[in-house]
């Protein structure tokens, strides 16, 4: 059985009302244990909505999500579905409750009940996790973009989820911040065997992932690893999506007759086939 | 003509507490009229502080801000006309939207600075079509409309006052891709029509070098570079000091520069890097078919 198991999911805002307004039309997907997954699609298409049903703020309208074996779709299981994914949202001035980041982090532990010595261990190492450690007693609104959010993630990683949804964690970043918050997602899902889930419109960082799923008007339009779904440039434009410039690079060389040979994911590998083609000669 | 000139420049937050700090400082930049300019530079680099120096919004600490030649704070009192010349578009604006439709609210800044309802809804139109919205919308609330939409009507919103100088900072942050490509082509078709100087604040390096003539690198407070786009981004290793990047295609280019390639280093499209690299590799491919 996957982690989270999405059957024939249908979502609808203000069901029943003038207003209504169906985001999901009958999705299906499974992710794994220990999977690091990228979300995309276009503005509206209901990545974020199925996000905030991952962790059990909405509720399915039809269909089934299960994580962990549990439904989703009813209130009292909502506390132990949260106990299980965590959700990072876009702005991280709008996640941070204390005046102090180890008491930010503690927040949610807290919440859950556990014991004051184990949230003391669970904070510690949640600001390691993240590489924040040393700033555990600085006032959060005083830090960076990037710093901010990786409190964010250390405020999730204490209530010991096992799995985090990340929607657009990097759109208000500077490059550096964007930079710390990926390898701190990374780093969390190759050495703790943490369930990532990331929801980005930046196509570098949707690159970085194991495993891609292309949202487009409620339905999936396409998933595989990032090499197959970014080789098929054309049908990411049409669906108001891009790849990073090294693809387009190498997609468009090929157009021109100029095979690579392969599907350059980031600068270093479009450079060395570029490289190789050269010193074949 | 520089539209815009600042002299030494400075502003300190928290003066006289512990907590003092410079956020800008001694900054003497010269930005010429009609130009497109890029602000680039990290969280805290100055630069939202700079910008708010631009426009009247903040008082400088020390140093002048002189817009077509006039200090802007020589009267005080005046300063309201400075922020009708000098517009400012804030990060994630559609958050200002306010009024029960879209036509009224990009009305409110025209109405504000004195026009009739007559004058005030023509600008209102022209600047609605300059940023792409559909006329389908613009009698809806803007609360009906889509991210993407209410991101146009509220940059609309400042473009209906006409400013000589507009100050976008982030303007397409949150957007999707397309999103992002088809608000910047907008603006720079504003630009060029309306032929007025704009300054865009963005944290990606991607769509500054496909949109600016020079870039203007802020860092701990100072104004380090103000040259051209291509220049600046030749700068990759000082940019990454500076928790900065260069866009992806140029530093694939300057790395085949370094292998012998006979390119551009300067190179910001990837549309431009085609055109010198198809004929070069051309003739590898060929000689690789012929063995």
């Amino acid at each position: 059985m996957s982690f989270i198991e999405v059957r024939d999911l249908v979502f609808v805002y203000n069901p029943d009302t003038e207003d209504s307004s169906e985001a999901l039309h009958g999705v299906n997907m499974n992710i794994e244990k220990g999977e690091f997954v990228a979300l995309l699609g276009h503005n509206g298409c209901g990545k974020s909505t199925l996000a905030k049903i991952f962790n059990g703020m909405y509720t399915p309208t039809k269909g089934s999500v299960t994580v962990d074996g549990i439904p989703t779709d009813s209130e009292e299981h909502q506390i132990e579905i949260r106990r299980r994914v965590g959700l990072v949202q876009q702005n991280p001035d709008n996640q941070l409750v204390a005046g102090v980041v180890e008491e930010d982090v503690a927040f949610g532990p807290e919440n859950l009940g556990v014991e004051p010595e184990e949230i003391r261990r669970r904070v510690d190492n949640a600001l390691k996790a993240v590489g924040m450690y040393e700033y555990r007693e600085h006032a959060p609104h005083k830090l960076s973009g990037g710093q901010k959010q990786r409190i964010a993630i250390a405020g999730i990683i204490a209530m010991e989820t096992g799995c985090i949804v990340l929607d657009e964690p990097t759109a208000m970043l500077d490059p550096r911040g964007r930079e710390e918050v990926m390898s701190t997602i990374k780093r969390l899902n190759k050495e703790q065997g943490i369930t990532i889930i990331l929801i980005t419109h930046y196509m570098d960082e949707a690159v970085q992932a194991d495993r891609v799923i292309v949202m487009d008007d409620g339905n999936i339009l396409t998933e595989g690893n990032p090499r197959e779904v970014f080789a098929d440039v054309e049908l990411l434009k049409k669906h108001r999506l891009d790849v990073p410039q090294a693809t387009e690079l190498a997609y468009k060389l090929k157009k021109e007759g100029i095979d690579l040979g392969d599907v350059p994911m980031n600068t270093a590998e479009c450079i060395s086939l570029i490289e190789k083609l050269i010193s074949a000669k | 003509m520089a539209i815009i000139e600042t002299k030494d420049l400075s502003f300190v937050y928290g003066v006289g507490t512990p907590f003092e700090m410079k956020a800008v400082n001694n900054v003497n930049i010269k930005i010429e009229e009609g130009e497109f300019l890029g602000i680039i530079g990290h969280t805290g680099s100055g630069k939202s502080t700079l910008i708010q120096m631009l426009n009247g919004l903040i008082r400088p600490s020390s140093g002048q801000v002189l817009l077509s030649g006039e200090d802007i704070w020589k009267n005080p009192k005046e300063i309201r006309k400075v922020r009708f010349k000098v517009g400012m578009v804030f990060q994630y604006p559609e958050y200002q939207l306010f009024e029960e439709t879209v036509i009224k609210d990009v009305c409110f800044g025209p109405k504000n600075m004195g026009l009739s309802d007559a004058e005030a809804l023509e600008k209102a139109k022209e600047a609605l079509r300059f940023t792409g919205l559909k006329e389908s919308l613009w009698e809806k609330s803007p609360f009906e409309l889509s991210g993407g939409e209410k991101r146009r009507a509220a940059i609309a919103g400042v473009i209906a006052m006409d400013p000589d100088v507009l100050i976008l900072d982030e303007p397409a942050a949150g957007l999707d891709p397309m999103g992002r490509d088809d608000l910047l082509e907008q603006i720079l078709r504003y630009h060029k029509v309306r032929k007025n100087t704009i300054l865009l604040v963005s944290h990606s390096m991607e769509d500054i070098g496909k949109v600016a003539d020079r870039v203007l690198v802020m860092n701990k407070g100072n104004a380090t570079y103000l040259e051209n786009t291509k220049d600046v981004f030749a700068k990759g290793k000082e940019l990454r000091e500076m928790g900065l990047k260069i866009p992806q295609i140029t530093h694939i280019m300057q790395k085949l520069k370094l292998m012998g390639l006979d390119v551009d280093e300067g190179t910001l499209k990837v549309e431009d890097a085609l055109t010198q690299l198809i004929p070069i590799l051309k003739t590898y491919s060929k000689k690789g078919g012929t063995d």
